[in-house]
């Protein structure tokens, strides 16, 4: 199943978690690309904070993040 | 709740940190203020003649130099940047002329509260304020677009720059201005100053320490994790200061402020949305600054010419009050930051 994907990399705090909450409204299940470790961070709290199941794949220092409402 | 260890350990630690600087000998609450050490330091290069303030801090140094250690040891220094860095410069210089307003950073005015200065508590509301206005704008796709990974040499020239002048500044000192009086001339010994900002430093790099974070998230995310780490610092300060028979809770005669209420909201409401379009608080823009971000480097570089702007025309307020110039300059700051918030909304497309 190809997901809806958000591109978040590059961009400064808090805008990756805004637009993860963006998408959890439009999307039961999404993928969101992030390029550093805070970003990770804060997506996991906010999966965390929300019940949403989360995988997170890295490759050469970019992230993909797949969440799903549970 | 062990998320929230790190976090609040941090704090206090910050907390406790700054009223120790402050028994050193830092002027009364000035533990930390970004803001009020980056404009000692523009006064220190001589950027700016207010004989006051004019020292160059080592807490600064700590602080950036202590981020980069803690972001090199933890494979975390990685250089990026390229997002906006013109805006980011302007509205580094615009929270610059809010935080002189009301006399201190958002981590100032958590210790001012902290040491029963009221005034404070205005400039909080205002904080709160600005920041919503902040999140209205994040909320709307607000973005000040994606930066760019650069090489290790791009992301080392400004906290490697910054070590450099410091070094200068002890084996030259005659180079640099030096206040005879006024809270420039207070000062902790150069050595505990700069221990404190290595300490704060590492442990703000590690657990993301942002002032204006807290409550952003708290409003947008219903997250508590950075606003835990401020109330931390508000606890331990009032803590710390009551035992050092320094909490004195009034409006008048506070250690470096004013008492005019309207002005003290909208400094920090300036300061408050500033510092959300910039994605933190000066603070925060230093730490990154050592992680390699040179667009928190160019806001800092930015914070440091609107200070030395704001004392070579008057724009600073004292203990006497605002000045009818910062109070034109606050309003051309609120015009600056809304026309950046406005030309910076994005149109978002759905999710590809």
């Amino acid at each position: 199943m190809n997901l809806p994907v958000i591109d978040a990399r590059g961009l400064a705090c808090p805008e990756p978690v805004v637009l993860t909450q963006q998408a959890h409204r439009q999307h039961k299940q999404f993928a969101v690309l992030v390029d550093n470790k805070v970003a990770v961070q804060n997506i996991a709290r906010f999966c965390q904070n929300r019940g949403l199941a989360l995988t997170v794949t890295e490759e050469n220092g970019e992230y993909r993040l797949e969440i799903a409402a549970k | 709740m062990k998320k929230y260890l790190g976090i609040v350990l941090t704090g206090c630690a910050v907390g406790a940190a700054a009223v120790v600087l402050t028994l050193l000998g830092n002027p009364g609450n000035m533990g930390f203020c970004i803001a009020c050490f980056l404009r000692d330091i523009a006064g220190a290069a001589k950027l700016h003649s207010a004989a006051v303030v004019q020292y160059l801090r080592p807490e600064i140094v700590g602080l950036v130099i202590g981020a980069m250690i803690a972001a090199v040891a933890a494979k975390e220094f990685k250089p990026r940047g390229g997002s906006a860095p013109a805006t980011r410069f302007a509205l580094g210089a615009a929270v610059m002329v809010g935080a002189l307003m009301f006399l201190g950073c958002p981590l100032r005015m958590v210790l001012r509260i902290g040491g029963g200065d009221l005034n404070a508590v205005v400039g909080l509301v205002g904080f709160a304020a600005g920041i919503l206005c902040g999140v209205f704008a994040l909320n709307r796709g607000f973005s000040l677009k994606r930066a760019y990974s650069l090489g290790k040499a791009e992301g080392s020239v400004l906290p490697v720059g910054l070590a450099l002048l410091f070094v200068l500044w002890l084996v030259q000192p005659g180079l640099f201005a030096f206040s005879e009086s006024g809270p420039g001339s207070m000062a902790a010994p150069v050595l505990a100053a700069l221990a404190a900002g290595l300490l704060v430093g590492v442990l703000a790099q590690r657990t993301r320490l942002c002032m204006v974070g807290g409550i952003r998230d708290a409003v947008l995310f219903r997250d508590f994790y950075l606003l835990a780490g401020f109330a931390a610092i508000l606890a331990v300060t009032l803590v710390g200061n009551a035992a050092a028979g320094r909490l004195l809770f009034g409006f008048a005669g506070q250690p470096v402020a004013h008492t005019d209420g309207v002005w003290n909201f909208l400094g920090m409401a300036l300061v408050g949305w500033g510092s959300v379009l910039l994605g933190g608080c000066p603070l925060r823009q230093l730490i990154l600054t050592g992680e390699g971000n040179t667009d928190s480097g160019i806001t800092v570089l930015g914070m440091i010419v609107g200070a030395a702007v704001c004392h070579n025309f008057g724009l600073a307020s004292s203990a006497d009050g605002p000045t009818l110039a910062g109070k034109i300059a606050v309003g051309i700051g609120f015009a600056v930051v809304a026309v950046i918030t406005v030309t910076n909304l994005q149109k978002r497309g759905a999710a590809k």
